[in-house]
């Protein structure tokens, strides 16, 4: 898994609440085998039109925001399905880290096995930062997850809490399977003592 | 003496395989249910790693997303796409030798609804699968969630689960739900009172008369949208008839491991004085037939009700509400009951089981789809559909002129040919009414069985509680 330290760069502005996994990748691109190459469907119902071609309108088609890495949006980003099609589409795209004022849980948990950070911040914060989005190449943010920090273009700084786990698999790139795999002995004894309580599960 | 746990406290305690000092915790999983959409690249995962997967015995797959729901099915698949989807599953199933249902299985089905009715889903186990529905299975007081394909692969590998304990929330429904208000009602009426976020962090454990009143069925709608509130997972404490509805289950304990599960089982409640970080109270008899106006599951509404003014709302759910409104091409303040539709879909792991069969035929029993309406039904399951064609409940779809199909999730989001064209708007007993979910463009009103089997018969939204008075 690719690491996440720091990231500097262009934010793109979503204000909307219930950013949903079946509009950050549609259904019709779950049918692949591959977790690459979904970058370009990101948000496809929103950023093409029927036939094909660029609305405009949409943040990630503004010259602006073509090179965003960060994306900050409304409350509950990333509710509904599992797909890890939804971080897979982000990652692909260029996008590291998601600023909300909350998360769905299975979609916050699947942006920490692939790289991309989810920031939960305050209100007024996601606020402040969103006037910044809007900026576009003015503005940029600065996030840092060591010092669990986001810097505003003004210098502003907020904190944000994370799970040190998650942050310590992160900041280091870590694969969980291995990490867990170095505990096999504790799932065997844990395997044995659930046999002789448990046997017909 | 221990301090008194919740069920959530106790199914939790008894998987724990190690904790670190911060709190995450490795916990074991009983049972993991594999489906062909978010399961390729986890077996690819495995793969290039050299892994296995470590209890193939506690693994179950079947092919429900991608499959087609027409009676022609056993010609294939046609979308390329769809098709080797299907085809990696049944190649990965047979290759590190787990359960399979293949397509052409009577038993095949939707993945929430063969867990349950093939015995795989007990009380008391820990259960997960890549699908956010995975919530169903709390029915029994099994703690059940979704999980991403990179942690199919982490259960695949380890049959662990890294986790951190969710916060205890209890939604108590109290007294006797009205006639013609289900289980589908309370569900989304819970949803449109504490927001689909107002689960977030808790592991909701729904009690009360009115869901002790509810069959398993029931129960399992319930639990299926606990992800819609935003909840890691929905439980209601196993009791008689959770135990009535395992027994004789083809993959339940038999004789003693019966009686020794049963000594368990027993113990599956929350103890007097546990503690909750959030408590909600319903009552039944508030509680209306809803259906959803909007792209939220949260836009809910009792039928009873007008559109809504975005302007009536606060915060970023202003503009939300603005595009819900757009989407669905509805105006503020216009009759729920006077929006047309185009069509039914009575079917998903929500609303796909034999009891949702019976209740829709029940309304449309000597009715008419009305002219213009396209009927769909897709059982849950191969079974569900025998048993719907023993009862003539088959019969009652056909003769009202839905068509009847075979199992998968078909309608429900769309991923094989059963779409919606945009613009069209659907009476839908599934679960998510998204932006493009049932088809590009199309719109989705979610319900339960009987309000969409009465939507069928008058072209509109309908109050099912006056369609079935008219003719008494
Ligand atoms: S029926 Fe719908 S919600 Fe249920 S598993 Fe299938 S696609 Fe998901």
């Amino acid at each position: 898994m690719e690491k996440f330290t720091t990231l500097t760069g262009i934010a793109a502005p979503m204000p909307l609440v219930n950013i949903d996994t079946d509009m950050i990748i549609p259904k019709q691109f779950l049918k692949t085998i591959k977790r690459t190459g979904l970058g370009v469907h990101l948000f496809d119902e929103m950023r093409y039109t029927p036939e094909g071609a660029e609305v405009p309108d949409f943040v990630l088609n503004q010259p602006a925001y073509r090179e965003a890495r960060i994306l900050i949006a409304g409350d509950n980003f990333g509710c509904g399905s599992s797909r890890e099609h939804a971080p897979w589409a982000l990652m692909d795209f260029g996008i590291r880290c998601v600023i909300s004022t909350s998360f769905a849980d299975i979609f916050y948990n699947n942006c920490f096995k692939n790289g991309i950070l989810p920031v939960i911040l305050p209100p007024d914060a996601v606020e402040q930062l969103m006037d910044d989005a809007e900026k576009g190449a003015n503005a940029r943010i600065t996030v840092d997850l060591e010092a669990q920090t986001v810097t505003a273009a003004d210098g502003t700084v907020f904190e944000f809490d994370i799970d040190p786990f998650k942050k310590h698999c992160l900041i280091n790139g870590l694969d969980d399977i291995g990490l867990t795999l170095e505990k096999v002995s504790k799932i065997d004894s844990f395997e044995a003592t659930a046999r002789a309580r448990f046997p017909w599960a | 003496m221990t301090a008194p746990k919740t069920l959530y406290d106790k199914i939790w305690d008894a998987h724990l395989v190690d904790e670190a000092p911060d709190g995450t915790a490795l916990l074991y999983i009983d049972r993991h249910l594999v489906h062909e959409v978010t399961s390729p690249q986890a077996f690819e995962g495995l793969r290039m790693a050299g892994r296995t997967v470590r209890c193939p015995e506690k693994t179950i797959a079947v092919p429900d997303h991608n499959v087609p729901t027409t009676p022609d099915r056993e010609k294939g698949i046609e979308n390329a796409e769809s098709r080797i989807q299907v085809e990696e599953l049944d190649r990965n199933a047979r290759d590190f030798g787990i359960h399979y249902y293949p397509v052409n299985d009577i038993r095949q089905g939707i993945v929430h609804i063969i867990g349950p009715e093939q015995g795989w889903t007990l009380p008391g186990m820990t259960i997960v699968c890549g699908d956010s529905h995975t919530a169903t299975h709390g029915a029994f007081g099994a703690l059940a969630h979704g999980i991403g394909t990179s942690e199919v692969e982490h259960v695949l590998a380890t049959q662990t689960l890294i986790a951190r304990k969710s916060k205890n929330m209890k939604v108590e429904i109290t007294g006797k739900l009205p006639p013609f208000v289900t289980a589908k009602d309370i569900t989304l009426s819970v949803i449109g009172a504490t927001g689909t976020a107002g689960g977030t962090g808790h592991v909701i454990e729904y009690c009360g008369e009115a869901i002790r009143g509810l069959s398993m069925e029931g129960r399992m709608t319930v639990c299926n949208m606990a992800i819609e509130g935003g909840a890691r997972a929905g439980l209601i404490a196993p009791d008689e008839k959770t135990f009535d509805y395992v027994r004789g289950r083809p993959h339940a304990p038999k004789g003693a491991a019966w009686e020794a599960a049963m000594t368990w089982w027993r113990t599956l409640k929350s103890d007097e004085g546990a503690q909750w970080d959030k408590v909600v109270t319903i009552r039944a008899e508030d509680i209306a037939p809803v259906v959803t106006w909007g792209t939220s599951p949260e836009d809910v509404l009792p039928i009873t009700g007008d559109v809504p003014d975005p302007e009536s709302f606060a915060g970023g759910k202003i503009a939300a509400a603005r595009r819900s409104l757009d989407y669905m091409g509805l105006k503020p303040g216009t009759r729920l009951t006077d929006i047309p539709i185009d069509a039914v879909f009575i079917g998903s792991c929500t609303n796909g089981r034999i009891e949702d069969l019976r209740a829709a035929a029940e309304v449309l029993r000597g009715r008419k789809l009305a002219p213009g309406v396209r009927g769909m039904v897709v059982p849950g399951s191969g079974l569900v559909r025998a048993q719907a064609e023993e009862e003539g409940l088959a019969q009652v779809f056909i003769d009202a002129g839905f068509e009847w199909r075979l199992a998968g999730c078909s309608m429900c989001l769309g991923m094989n040919p059963d779409q919606l064209a945009p613009g069209e708007r659907c009476a839908a007993t599934s679960n998510r009414n998204f932006e493009g979910r049932q088809g590009r463009g199309g719109r989705t009103h979610l319900m339960s069985p009987v309000m969409a089997a009465a939507a069928a018969v008058t072209g509109r939204l309908t109050d099912v509680r006056e369609l079935m008075t008219e003719t008494v």
